[in-house]
């Protein structure tokens, strides 16, 4: 999904229009335009619930959505797109004789959204003949008219085109004055403006803006080609994020610059230049058993994939079974409350509360207000994440809180929220982490990706790789992917950094759920060691 | 309303071009009318009906290009669209790229509508549904799928001349039946541009007995084997390997096609072009009137496309790429067809052609080996060889002197389609698989790195 949607994008492979990912196109000053009063949402949003009521839906929700993305491409010394997008529209969903229904429509006349809020209950009634387990939900009490706004300081959709383009094009010249032959730098502003009511009584208004400025780098030399991409965080930050505050930067001796909540760019990008030359040269990764140190920006997806997923409920439930798959972490095992998912230093916590993180919402997209809670406790599973319709069958009374849809087009479901792993009490550095390691490889970045449909054996690789010998990195290296079993592996964590090396990273594009649909989600996480991981090398010759 | 017919569709787009001030307009018009149900758990999880129509207008001023979309189709809207675009050029920067547009093209017509597609409705999705459910539960089996239709259309229309229509309708249904204590999982999946054709009913079958062939799988040591790949197995890695098979990319040295430079002959070819790279079997084009799989006969500016060979006798014969790219490099414009912009929006169509042999016949040819019903994952270890990891899913079978003798554990592959195509052992005949045609392949010495404990 994510592949696929960023090669739309930049127009790879398209020849003719380049059309938008969604929405319609439209200039930079619309998407400034001031949301649509609250007030007119609340009345087109009754419209919805009262004729759905009337045709006979036992519940319903409506999200009256405004969508806005710009995207900012450019390749070596071009601009090679500026699209700007606009999606409006409303989705309806219904519970009618117990079964679920959703319909949606651009149309936000009153009388299209009584028919779309009709035309859902008559999707629940065709569906319901075969359904055999009615639909039940957790309560939730209704909390009024509310709102919520991401805490912006930098509205990225109000920085003007021409210093975002300067922006990137001083990063594609910093990468190439040091070494990289070809660059792509990118810049992804979202604004969903979502307008969230259902017949529990609540009508909840809510602003959310998220920024990713990702670069994919490649140096082609005599003997072939390397590609480096950037260390930036997707985040839910204003435009503030790419001001690259010397306070937001964790060097380590030999290796990366790690970035918190704020990214450097153009420096990432220099350095991105000099390692590429360096991967060129580097010496092929010896296979077999490393004590591994993870840079926040690679452990992220470690966890995005062996932890985040595994322990979505509806994936553990076989709702996913068909897509996505399903899940080692049993019912049976959660039950059992001895389950250990990691070593006893392992603590992993779920929220959509963090600040700067992509999941960041007041209220989840059925009314839930959001919260925090404990995945694995001192190494133990101790809970899913489960939405209304889910919660009842972990013998649970509150939903959790994490149920998203990309757009007000699709229904929602139960998304992965912020998914983290708990720092150390002690505040320990990252140069702290490497210094006990005898024989180990420090990564850095996000790679190659591969787990299988139920979250055992694994295979990730990443950006940058050094040796590290006797507690010290000596130097770069290539080749290097890593394979292991998720329960294995999180068992064999023996260290990790404090609070002042915690990070958050994300994916900005997930994908799951058949339509696909895709979300935004975040991972903090500080420096982290994993004793004696086989190492394989990915060099072939073909 | 939302799919217009060709003539609608050309007099709509002739009023808009009548507004245009600019030196090159294009319009493009994109409709979709759709639906889907997804079940789990042997009962229906959701489902829901969209539509869609899109109206994008280019203008284009010396090098400056400005698009703008809309879906309102009164005069006032049509103006404002086609102005709003011509603004938005004249602010956009230069595009060193920009080629001119196309002049009137002779499009073929490929056979890609049906009308027993466009008129599926709710109810039919869910007896669709309930044909897959019903049999799973008879056998004490669970059941998750998913079932898409839609009818799409698209009109291309220039001020050059250039006119092009085509309408289509697609229809996409994936199921897997696993046993209630989860040790056996089955998988089967179709595609048809006809529904008529879809047999929700007895393509479960398929699943089902996989689902109950492949519990109690046994452990085998990784290593390389001999594979029979089913179509749904190898058609991502044929996929990848197609869409890494750019002109552009390989003439500047980042791709598997870039031709090494010997040293003192800088000004050689830059790509593996004319270069035999596979086994002398292999064969691979597109079509936009191969029968089974048929696509829009234009790309997405409205160049026509007609049967390309890609690669034949194991050899590197042609290679997409840009109208740009094609003329700064003096070779034809050699573009793939337009996949669509929202349902069914895919990666581009190919054709690799087999043999006569079935999947049966294979596997009663073969004395050791696997059998891959699915791989799941798929990652790029190394573009410039190609290597991609991933993982077997849904039914994975030791097969030993003719018959499957019994299910195995999933593995991880580490393998590259290049290697894949070099060790060839037979092709049987092709089948539609997610809009392309793949044949069922068996391969010697694939390569898997580890096992896998999940089913």
């Amino acid at each position: 999904m994510e592949r696929r949607d960023f090669i739309k994008f930049t127009g790879v492979g398209m020849g003719g229009l380049m059309l938008p990912l969604s929405g319609m196109a439209v200039s930079a000053e619309q998407l400034l335009d001031a949301p649509m009063d609250a007030a007119y949402k609340k009345k087109l949003a009754d419209i919805a619930l009262n004729a759905a009521k009337a045709k006979g839906a036992s519940y319903a929700d409506v999200r009256i959505g405004r969508y806005l993305n710009q995207f900012v491409t450019t390749q070596e010394k071009r601009v090679d797109n500026i699209v700007n997008t606009e999606s409006a529209g409303v989705g309806v969903r219904v519970i009618a004789n117990g079964t679920w229904g959703f319909a949606s429509s651009s149309n936000m006349t009153p009388d299209s959204i009584a028919k779309t809020a009709e035309k859902a209950v008559e999707v629940a009634m065709a569906n319901s003949k075969f359904q055999t387990v009615p639909v039940q939900l957790a309560p939730v009490k209704g909390v009024g008219e509310v709102s919520w706004k991401t805490p912006v300081k930098k509205n990225a959709m109000a920085v003007p085109i021409k210093d975002k383009v300067d922006l990137l094009l001083s990063v594609n010249d910093a990468a190439m004055s040091n070494g990289a032959t070809y660059i792509t730098s990118i810049l992804f502003l979202v604004n969903e403006q979502k307008y969230f009511a259902s017949t529990d009584g609540s009508y909840i208004d809510q602003d959310v803006h998220r920024l990713w400025a990702p670069f994919f780098a490649t140096a082609v030399g005599k003997s072939g080609f390397k590609q480096r991409t950037g260390l930036g965080n997707p985040v839910g930050m204003g435009f503030e994020y790419l001001d690259g505050l010397e306070k937001d930067k964790i060097r380590i001796s030999g290796a990366n610059v790690g970035y918190k909540n704020s990214y450097d760019m153009i420096e990432d990008a220099t350095a991105a230049g000099k390692q590429l030359q360096a991967k060129l040269k580097a010496k092929s990764v010896e296979p077999g058993k490393y004590d591994l140190v993870l840079d926040p920006a690679h452990l992220m997806l470690t966890i995005h994939e062996s932890v985040g997923h595994p322990l979505e409920l509806d994936r553990v439930l076989g709702y996913e079974a068909n897509y996505a798959g399903t899940s080692f972490a049993t019912l049976d095992k959660w039950k059992s409350g001895k389950f250990n998912y990691g070593s006893k230093i392992v603590n992993l916590f779920a929220d959509k509360t963090q600040p700067y993180s992509l999941g960041n919402v007041g209220y989840d997209d059925e009314g839930v207000k959001t919260k925090e809670w404990d995945l694995v406790k001192d190494g133990t599973l101790v809970n899913y994440q489960a939405i209304r319709d889910q919660v009842h069958m972990i013998d649970q009374k509150e939903s959790h809180g994490c149920c998203y849809s990309q757009s007000w087009r699709d229904v929602q479901f139960q998304r992965m929220p912020n998914v983290s792993l708990k720092p150390n009490d002690e505040d320990i550095s990252a140069e702290d982490v490497i210094k006990d390691v005898e024989n180990g490889i420090y990564i850095a970045g996000r790679g190659s990706f591969s787990i299988d449909q139920q979250r055992y054996n694994f295979q990730f690789g990443g950006q940058l790789f050094y040796e590290i010998k006797n507690g010290k990195i000596t130097e770069q290296i290539e080749d290097v992917a890593y394979q292991s079993n998720t329960q294995q592996f999180w068992n064999s964590c023996t260290q990790m950094a404090g609070k002042s090396d915690y990070r958050l990273g994300g994916s900005f594009f997930d994908g799951k759920g058949q339509p696909a649909q895709v979300s935004a989600v975040s991972h903090g996480c500080p420096t982290t060691r994993f004793n004696n991981i086989n190492v394989i090398n990915t060099a072939r010759k073909v | 309303m939302t799919i217009l017919t060709e003539q609608h569709a050309k007099t709509l787009l002739k009023k808009v071009l009548s507004f245009s001030k600019a030196d090159e307009c294009e319009c493009n018009l994109d409709g979709q009318v759709g639906g889907n149900i997804r079940t789990a758990r042997n009962t229906v999880s959701t489902a829901g009906e969209q539509s869609d129509l899109t109206l994008a207008v280019q203008s284009t001023f010396g090098k400056r290009t400005g698009v703008a979309t809309i879906n309102e189709f009164d005069d006032e809207s049509l103006k404002k669209v086609v102005r709003r675009s011509e603004e938005l050029a004249k602010l956009a920067p230069e595009n060193p790229e920009n080629m001119p547009l196309f002049g009137v093209q002779k499009y073929v017509k490929p056979n890609n509508y049906f009308d027993s597609t466009s008129n599926v409705t709710p109810d039919d999705r869910a007896q669709a549904a309930e044909d897959s459910i019903k049999p799973s539960k008879e056998n004490k089996l669970v059941s998750s799928g998913f079932l898409q239709d839609a009818t799409t259309f698209v009109a291309i229309m220039n001020n050059k001349g250039l006119f092009a229509y085509n309408k289509a309708t697609n229809v996409n249904f994936t199921v897997t039946i696993r046993t209630e204590d989860g040790k056996g999982s089955g998988w089967v999946s179709r595609d048809y541009g006809d529904v008529k054709k879809l047999n929700t009913l007895k393509s479960s079958q398929i699943a089902i007995q996989k689902s109950m062939d492949s519990a109690e799988a046994k452990e085998m040591e990784p290593g390389k084997y001999t594979v029979i790949l089913e179509p749904a197995a190898s058609v991502q890695l044929l996929s990848n390997m197609f869409g890494n098979m750019g002109q552009r990319p390989a003439d500047e040295g980042r791709s598997f096609l870039s031709k090494k430079q010997e040293e003192g002959k800088e000004d050689g070819p830059t790509n593996k072009l004319g270069e035999k790279l596979f086994d002398e079997r292999v064969h691979i084009y597109s079509d936009p009137l191969e029968p089974e799989a048929p696509t829009a006969p234009f790309a997405g500016d409205g160049h026509q496309v007609s049967k390309t060979d890609w690669i034949k006798d194991g050899k590197i014969v042609n290679m997409p790429n840009s109208a740009y790219w094609a003329k700064k490099t003096g070779v034809d414009y050699k573009p793939t067809a337009y996949t669509g912009s929202g349902l069914f929006a895919g990666a581009a169509q190919f054709v690799m052609a087999g043999g006569d042999e079935s999947l049966e016949d294979m596997i009663k040819n073969t004395r050791r080996g696997v059998l891959v019903t699915r791989l799941w994952y798929i990652r790029s270890l190394d573009p410039q060889t190609l290597l991609y990891t991933g993982l077997t899913r849904d039914g994975t079978f030791y097969i030993e002197n003719g018959k499957i003798k019994y299910p195995i554990k999933n593995f991880r592959f580490n393998e590259s389609p290049i290697v894949m195509l070099n060790n060839i052992e037979a092709l049987g005949k092709p089948v539609r698989i997610n809009g392309s045609m793949v044949p069922p392949m068996k391969i010697r010495d694939f390569t898997f790195s580890s096992l896998s404990d999940a089913v």
